[in-house]
């Protein structure tokens, strides 16, 4: 039995929910290899050989892998992945790309967004929303499975010392071709992997109003996140929605500000270890989850919590 | 940008799930979610295929709309939705049994292969099951280009210009047609069917076919064990004010 990781990465640097998606592969036992695909990646390859109880690290360095197209990687995943048990990515805006692509290609079903490992065969993940959890078993040859980071602590990304070993590519599919990314840049940490989140819902009233969570997050090292209703009021960029249609957060604090608790946002946080609500509607459900609530006109509250965490 | 000389026909797939407004309640035997009695609508992803199919038609980049679903019978209250909307005619693949996205993405494959469209656009991902597979997995076994989490989508000659929503923003694709689009919900504002046209589609042709026509087997790998409720959140405290909600995290929480 062996489980083959699919790194996540910009071509620079690892990314940290590759470090998630090995504790998940740790979790299933065996031996664990490492896929890292992509256009002159070498540095993301000698990072994942670091990775604690990494064996070995594949790298496919190829023109065509570097966007991670899906047409270009399933096939090339999908032909390593005959010598495998497990494939495993995680479930980030690439790994349900082209991770489908895979599973469909080796003839077998997905397990899509594991949160937790029952026994080689058996997993837990959510369903409508994360209003229930289906366990799962899986009698596929090859078990094609995503991972949703946060549930997994992550392994050390230091102290292994896996060999790195160069696949050949299966070239470029020609039916799709990368024109352009937009990426936000930031200095705050990124929404699914910061300590500590703080959104913003409708009750911000503005976007100028987000400010005062900037001034907040910068205060306290986190990421700042919105409700799908404060993006499609135009207060927020896409990206920045935490939800069952956003990403799925769970920090160690979550502070939720003018965010009413619709079931919808609540899917994409409620596993964050302490919840802070800050709402002046007494009867808001994001109340019932929250560990800590307070009511309160939040253009009062914000600044005077910012200076309270001086 | 210029214009394809013959527009395309466009093949949409949805799927009849529990209202996106219902919270749904886990059986007591945890053999599943309770749906007697719950309300059941179109997914709301699919909504926005149909309605993107309906846009792409109306600026005369599509000559034709059909709608597709993989689903009991009921699912033709959803069929008549979309024709309702301004899909074409529609086909319903009826099976009672629950099927795995692999399944659904072989049984949409053999209507692809019957029907031929130019591009075929779903949801990204269905509420119920919570999967985001299907699309591509259908572009897996067709062999077709895929823009998945679609944000906008533009005709650029023979080809399709796809804006997809990815983690940290957002990532221009070109597509070789044919293609298959899953959206993501910012691609477009899905409009209400006028009581006309809900009259209307009530004589646009609906074809009912089964998985064994189509010479599908839909047998699974994935079998569900048991489906149960999540740990519940207990309601936590009141704090009068800041200072005090300060100290608490500081104090008793630790987390600043």
């Amino acid at each position: 039995m062996a489980t083959l990781v699919i790194a996540e990465h910009d071509n620079a640097a690892l990314a940290a929910a590759t470090l998630n998606t090995v504790a998940a592969a740790q979790a299933i036992g065996g031996d664990i290899h490492v896929l890292v695909a992509g256009q002159q990646c070498a540095a993301v390859a000698e990072a994942a050989a670091k990775i604690a109880g990494v064996s070995k690290v594949l790298v496919a360095d190829d023109a065509a892998y570097g966007h991670l197209l899906a047409e270009n990687v399933a096939p090339l995943i999908a032909g390593l992945a005959q010598g495998y048990s497990h494939v495993l990515a995680p479930a980030s805006t690439n790994g349900k790309n082209y991770l489908p692509r895979v599973a469909a290609l080796l003839d077998v079903e997905q397990i899509s967004e594991i949160v937790a490992v029952e026994s080689p065969d058996t997993f837990k993940r959510p369903i409508y929303a994360g209003n229930a959890i289906a366990t799962v078993q899986s009698s596929a040859p090859i078990k094609v499975i995503s991972v949703r980071a946060t549930a997994f602590d992550p392994v050390a990304g230091e102290g292994g010392s896996a060999a790195i070993e160069g696949v050949s590519g299966t070239g470029d599919a020609g039916t799709s071709s990368f024109v352009g990314e937009e990426i936000a840049r930031s200095d705050r940490p990124e929404l699914t992997s910061a300590r500590v989140v703080i959104s913003g819902g409708r009750g911000m009233q503005s976007g100028d109003n987000f400010k005062l969570l900037y001034a907040l997050a910068d205060k306290l090292g986190a990421a700042v996140g919105a409700s799908r209703a404060a993006v499609d009021a135009g207060f927020a960029a896409n990206d920045m929605q935490v939800g069952q249609t956003g990403k799925i957060v769970a920090p160690d604090l979550y502070v939720a500000v003018g965010i009413s608790g619709a079931i919808q946002h609540l899917a994409g946080m409620k596993d964050s270890k302490v919840i802070v609500a800050i709402n002046k509607d007494p009867e808001a459900p994001i109340f019932q989850v929250a560990d800590y609530g307070l009511e309160a006109d939040l253009l009062e509250a914000l600044p005077e919590l910012e200076r309270g965490m001086g | 940008m210029t214009e394809r000389e013959t527009p395309m026909k466009i093949l949409i797939s949805l799927k009849r799930v529990v209202d996106y407004n219902v919270k749904v309640r886990v059986k007591p035997d945890q053999s599943g979610v309770d749906l007697a009695n719950v309300k059941m609508s179109m997914n709301p992803f699919c909504e926005i295929a149909v309605e993107e199919a309906v846009r792409l038609k109306e600026r005369g980049i599509a000559s034709e709309i059909v709608a597709v679903s993989v689903g009991p019978a009921a699912a033709q209250e959803q069929l008549r939705t979309a024709l309702a909307l301004g899909a074409d005619r529609a086909i319903l693949v009826e099976t009672d049994e629950e099927l795995g996205s692999l399944a659904v993405a072989k049984l949409l494959k053999a209507v692809v292969d019957k029907e031929q469209p130019q591009l075929v656009i779903t949801g990204k991902q269905a509420i119920d099951s919570d999967n985001n597979q299907t699309g591509q997995m259908l572009a897996a076994l067709t062999g077709y280009a895929q823009g998945t989490f679609a944000s906008k989508v533009e005709q650029a000659g023979d080809k399709l210009k796809v804006t997809r929503e990815i983690d940290g923003g957002l990532q221009t694709l070109e597509l070789s047609l044919p293609a298959i689009v899953t959206t993501d919900l910012r691609l477009n504002e899905p409009r209400y069917a006028s009581l006309p046209n809900i009259m209307k589609a009530k004589k646009k042709p609906l074809e009912t076919v089964k998985p064994a026509d189509l010479g599908v087997s839909v047998a699974s790998t994935l079998k569900v064990l048991k489906v149960e409720a999540p740990a519940e959140r207990q309601a936590g405290i009141k704090v009068g004010s800041v200072a005090e909600l300060v100290e608490k995290l500081k104090s008793e929480a630790k987390v600043i």
